[in-house]
C-alpha cells in the first residue's frame, strides 16, 4: 500500500516555518516514515510540474506558510489546494499576515517608492521595477504585487489553523504524532477550520511571572528600565501582548524577559485581536482622570502595531485606505 | 535574434528566474537573473518603536534571524548612544557564534557539500542531505542533526526562543545566564570544535583528494576578480559580530577600511528595471555594469570573502587552516568561486573555537549585561556578518525613539551582481552554437549554489529562502532540462 503524500511550500514568508520543521530533529524521520514526501521545496528536491500532474486530493497533508504578496503565491495556493486533501494553514503570515503584513497599513506604491529611493539607492532615472519589461533581446517579466498583502483563507478554503512565528516545535512534533495516529484510525482529527498545534487559553495562563491586581500609571520602555525578571511585565508598564495572544509557546519570551509580541495570535473565541488586546490594556490603566488617561496612553508611542502587530491582515480591518486604493 | 529562453515556465513555483539569449550564432547575448518579490520592511517598520527593531527584521529571514536580530540591535544601540556593557556584547557573540556553526554546517551538509560528495553529477535524487547520510553514513548524519541541535539549543539559552530571538534591546540583553546554562554551553562547544574539525577533514578527504574535484575548484568558469568585503576585528582578523567593514581590490591590497555608520560613503545600490533587488557596487569605484576587475565597482561578501579581506583567523586551529587554505590555492586572493564552500569550513571552526573561548569568559555570567540609555534617540547603523555577507541596518528615530527612516544592505543582495556573473560565465563558457550541454547545466547550477544565496534575506523582499527552477528550453520551446537551487 503507498504511504499518504505529505507537502509542504512557502509562499510570502521568511524560512522560518521551514527550520521549525526541520527541527523536530529526529522526529522528522518518523514523518519520513509515515509519509510519501512529495513536495518540500527546503527538504527536497521535486518538480513543480509533478504537483501539477497529481490526482486532486492526492496530497494527504499539505503545510503551506507563508502570506499572499503577489499573483504567483495565489496561484500555487489555489494549486495546492486543489491536490490536498488536508491544508493546514502553517504558521502566522498564512493565518493571519504576520510582520510582512504591516504593509497594509500603507499603499503598494508607498511601499516600493521607499525601497526604491533609500540612501544608497542610485537610481538618477526614479526606475522601478516593472512586472513586464522589454530588453534589446526580448521582453521578461516578473510578478505584480498585490495592493494588499492577504492570508492564505482569504484567497483558498483552509482546513486547519496552526499559528506562530513559527509554531513551535514541539507542537508540529504533536500535531505529526496526531496526524499519523488519526492516519492509522488510533485517533480523530478536530473539526474543520479548528486551530491546532496550540493552546485554547492565552500566554498570561502560561506564563510563570507573578501577577497581582494590574495597575498602571504609566507605559514604560523595556530598555528604559531593568525589568523585574519575577513580576508579571504588563504590571511594569512594559506592553506586553500575553492577554490577548493565544498560548501554546510556553510564554517563551517573557520567560526570557522580553514582551509577548503576539506572534500566536488572537486567542481563542477572540474574534479581533486589536479590539481584544484594547481592552485589556484599558483594563490596567489606573485612573479615572480624563487628562491623566490620556498622559497614560501617550506612552503606548505606536498604537496600531502594538495592537495589530502580527495580524493587520487577518484583522476586521485587514489594511488603512491607503492600501485599499493601491 | 534567435532566442533561447532559460526560462522558469513552472514560472508560478520560482522565486528566482534566469533568461539567457542567444544571438545569431547561437551564443550568449545576454542573461537576466531576476528577483521576483518585495515585502518592504523599509516601509513598514517607519512608525514602530525602535527597539522592535531587532524582532522586526527577524522576519526578513527564518534561515538567519540571528544574523538581523545582531544587526538590529547594534542599529539601536547606536540609536540610543548607549555602550553595552562587556557582558551583554559576550553575550550577544556567543550566541552569534553558535548560530554560525548551525548555518554553516546546514550548507555544508545539506546544500553545498552535497555537490562534491556525492558527485556534481550524482542524481537530483540523491543530491540532497539524505542521500549525503547514506553515503557517510547515520553516524554523520547523527552529527549533523546533533550540530544543528546544539547551536539552536545555545540560541534558545541566550536568545530565549531558537528561530527569532527575542532578548536584545537597547543598551544589551533582557537576561544574562547563569552557571549552569553556561557548562552546558561550553560543554556543547567543546562538541562543535571536534565537529568542526571532522568536517575539515571530511572535505580534504572528499573534495581536495580528488583531482577532478580540485581542478572544478580552481578552473576559471568559477572565478571573477572582483573587489572582496569582510568585517575584521582591530587585528584585521576575522569577526562577524563586530569591528570595521574592510575591503581589499582584486589584487588583495586593503581598498578601504571604513566605521559602520560610514557605509554610505562607500556603498551605493544600482537599479535595474526588470528585478525587485537592487545591485550594491563600491560608490567610489563606480557601476560599470556586470563586469570584474579593478575599475568595476562589483564586490562579494561571503566566506570567501571574509578571508580574502582579513589578515587571518583570530583563533589558533582556524589560524592553521586559514594558511593551509591560501597556500593550496596558490596565495591571496582566492578569486575561485567554489573555494567558498572551504572557507566555510575554516569559518565553521573559527566560530566553534569562539564559541568555546567565550563560554569561558570569566564575565560572561555577570548580571551587567544591560545598561540604560540615557541619551536622545536620533540615528544608528549597525553591521554584522551574515553568514551570507556583510549585513548593514540603519535607522532613523523621532526624539521619543520612533522609527521614521530605514535603510537595509542585507547579506545576499551584496553578491547579486557577482551572482549574476558567475551565471552569465557559466552560460557563456558552455552555451555554444545553440547547443545546450547536459553535463553544463548542474555546473550552472554549482555556480550560484556556492554563494549560499538567500534572496529572502537579501532582498528582505521574497519568501525566506529561494527554491529557484529554471528550464531550460531549446529553441522550439522543448524543455530540456530543470535546474533547481535552495537556500536550506
Amino acid at each position: 500500500m503507498s504511504k499518504p503524500k505529505f507537502a509542504m511550500y512557502w509562499a510570502a514568508s521568511c524560512g522560518g516555518c521551514e527550520i521549525a520543521v526541520l527541527n523536530i530533529h529526529e522526529k522528522i524521520l518518523d514523518v519520513d516514515a509515515a509519509f510519501d514526501v512529495v513536495f518540500w521545496p527546503v527538504a527536497m528536491d521535486a518538480k513543480y510540474k509533478d504537483v501539477e500532474a497529481m490526482q486532486d486530493g492526492e496530497i494527504t497533508l499539505c503545510l503551506f506558510n507563508g502570506g499572499m504578496r503577489n499573483d504567483e503565491n495565489e496561484h500555487i495556493a489555489k494549486l495546492l489546494r486543489k491536490k490536498s486533501k488536508i491544508m493546514v494553514s502553517f504558521g502566522s503570515c498564512a493565518c493571519e499576515g504576520c510582520i510582512p503584513g504591516l504593509a497594509n497599513f500603507s499603499s503598494i506604491k508607498d511601499m516600493v517608492d521607499t525601497a526604491f529611493t533609500t540612501i544608497t539607492t542610485d537610481n538618477p532615472d526614479n526606475i522601478r521595477p516593472q512586472a513586464s519589461y522589454t530588453m534589446p533581446e526580448g521582453i521578461i517579466t516578473i510578478p505584480t504585487l498585490n495592493p494588499m498583502l492577504k492570508t492564505l483563507d482569504q484567497v483558498v478554503d483552509v482546513d486547519y489553523y496552526m499559528p506562530g512565528c513559527p509554531p513551535e516545535s514541539h507542537q508540529i512534533a504533536a500535531v505529526v504524532d496526531l496526524v499519523i495516529a488519526a492516519l492509522n484510525g488510533k485517533a480523530e482529527l478536530p473539526p474543520k477550520g479548528s486551530t491546532i498545534g496550540a493552546g485554547d487559553s492565552t500566554v498570561c495562563d502560561e506564563c510563570p511571572r507573578k501577577r497581582h491586581e494590574k495597575s498602571i500609571k504609566a507605559f514604560g520602555r523595556i530598555q528604559l528600565m531593568h525589568a523585574d525578571p519575577e513580576l508579571c511585565l504588563l504590571e511594569q508598564g512594559i506592553p506586553c501582548n500575553g492577554p490577548a495572544t493565544r498560548s501554546g509557546c510556553n510564554a517563551r519570551c517573557p520567560i526570557a524577559g522580553a514582551q509577548c509580541i503576539g506572534c500566536y495570535g488572537p486567542a481563542e473565541g477572540v474574534v479581533d485581536y486589536g479590539a481584544r488586546l484594547i481592552a485589556a490594556f484599558a483594563s490596567v490603566i489606573d485612573s479615572d482622570k480624563p487628562e491623566e488617561i490620556d498622559h497614560i496612553l501617550d506612552g503606548l508611542v505606536d498604537p496600531a502595531g502594538q495592537f495589530y502587530r502580527f495580524n493587520l491582515a487577518g484583522s476586521l480591518l485587514r489594511s488603512s485606505k491607503s492600501a485599499q486604493k493601491g | 535574434m534567435q532566442r533561447i529562453t532559460i526560462d522558469p515556465i513552472t514560472r508560478l513555483e520560482g522565486h528566482g528566474k534566469i533568461e539567457i539569449f542567444l544571438n545569431e550564432e547561437g551564443n550568449v547575448a545576454n542573461t537576466y537573473f531576476q528577483i521576483p518579490e518585495l515585502r518592504g520592511f523599509e516601509r513598514f517598520c517607519v512608525g514602530r518603536p525602535v527597539e522592535e527593531m531587532p524582532l522586526l527584521t527577524n522576519r526578513i529571514c527564518g534561515v538567519c534571524p540571528e544574523a538581523h536580530h545582531m544587526a538590529a540591535a547594534k542599529a539601536v544601540d547606536a540609536v540610543y548612544h548607549v555602550e553595552v556593557p562587556p557582558t551583554g556584547k559576550k553575550l550577544r557573540e556567543l550566541l552569534y557564534s553558535a548560530f554560525y556553526c548551525t548555518d554553516h554546517t546546514t550548507h555544508f551538509y545539506a546544500l553545498g557539500g552535497p555537490d562534491f560528495i556525492m558527485g556534481p553529477d550524482a542524481p537530483v535524487a540523491e543530491r540532497n542531505i539524505l542521500g549525503v547520510i547514506h553515503k557517510v553514513g547515520l553516524e554523520v548524519g547523527g552529527k549533523v542533526i546533533q550540530m544543528r541541535k546544539f547551536g539552536h539549543t545555545v540560541v534558545e539559552i541566550i536568545g530565549g526562543r531558537k528561530i527569532h530571538p527575542c532578548t536584545s534591546i537597547p543598551g544589551g540583553l533582557t537576561k544574562g545566564i547563569t552557571e549552569e546554562q553556561r557548562k552546558e554551553i561550553e560543554t556543547m562547544g567543546r562538541w562543535a570544535i571536534e565537529f568542526a574539525q571532522f568536517s575539515l577533514k571530511a572535505f580534504n578527504d572528499i573534495v581536495l583528494s580528488n583531482k577532478a574535484y580540485l581542478d572544478l575548484i580552481v578552473g576559471d568558469i568559477y572565478t571573477h576578480k572582483t573587489y572582496y568585503m569582510g568585517m575584521v576585528d582591530e587585528n584585521n582578523k576575522v569577526n562577524f559580530y563586530d569591528g570595521k567593514v574592510r575591503v581589499v581590490g582584486p589584487d588583495g591590497k586593503e581598498y578601504v577600511k571604513y566605521e559602520p555608520k560610514d557605509y554610505a560613503e562607500h556603498i551605493a545600490e544600482h537599479v535595474e528595471p526588470w528585478t525587485y533587488l537592487k545591485f550594491p557596487y563600491l560608490k567610489n569605484v563606480g557601476w560599470k555594469g556586470f563586469v570584474d576587475g579593478p575599475d568595476s565597482g562589483v564586490y562579494m561578501a561571503t566566506p570567501l570573502s571574509r578571508l580574502n579581506a582579513a589578515d587571518g583567523m583570530a583563533t589558533p586551529l582556524a589560524q592553521a587552516e586559514y594558511e593551509k587554505f591560501f597556500s593550496a590555492l596558490g596565495g591571496k586572493p582566492v578569486h575561485q568561486r567554489l573555494a567558498i564552500h572551504w572557507a566555510r569550513l575554516i569559518e565553521l571552526l573559527y566560530a566553534a573555537e569562539r564559541w568555546v573561548e567565550l563560554a569561558t569568559d570569566p564575565e560572561i555570567t555577570s548580571p551587567d549585561f544591560h545598561a540604560i540609555p540615557t541619551a536622545t534617540p536620533t540615528e544608528g547603523v549597525g553591521i554584522v556578518e551574515a553568514p551570507r555577507g556583510t549585513l548593514t541596518h540603519h535607522y532613523w528615530t523621532d526624539e521619543r525613539g520612533v522609527v521614521t527612516k530605514v535603510n537595509l544592505v542585507v547579506g545576499t543582495t551584496n553578491n547579486y551582481a557577482p551572482i549574476t556573473m558567475s551565471i552569465k560565465k557559466a552560460a557563456d563558457s558552455l552555451i555554444k552554437k545553440g547547443n545546450v550541454n547536459e553535463g553544463l547545466l548542474n555546473m550552472v547550477e554549482m555556480a550560484f549554489r556556492a554563494y549560499d544565496p538567500c534572496f529572502g534575506c537579501a532582498t528582505h523582499s521574497l519568501p525566506g529562502q529561494m527554491p529557484l527552477e529554471v528550464t531550460i528550453l531549446d529553441p522550439d520551446g522543448n524543455p530540456i532540462n530543470v535546474l533547481k537551487q535552495y537556500c536550506e
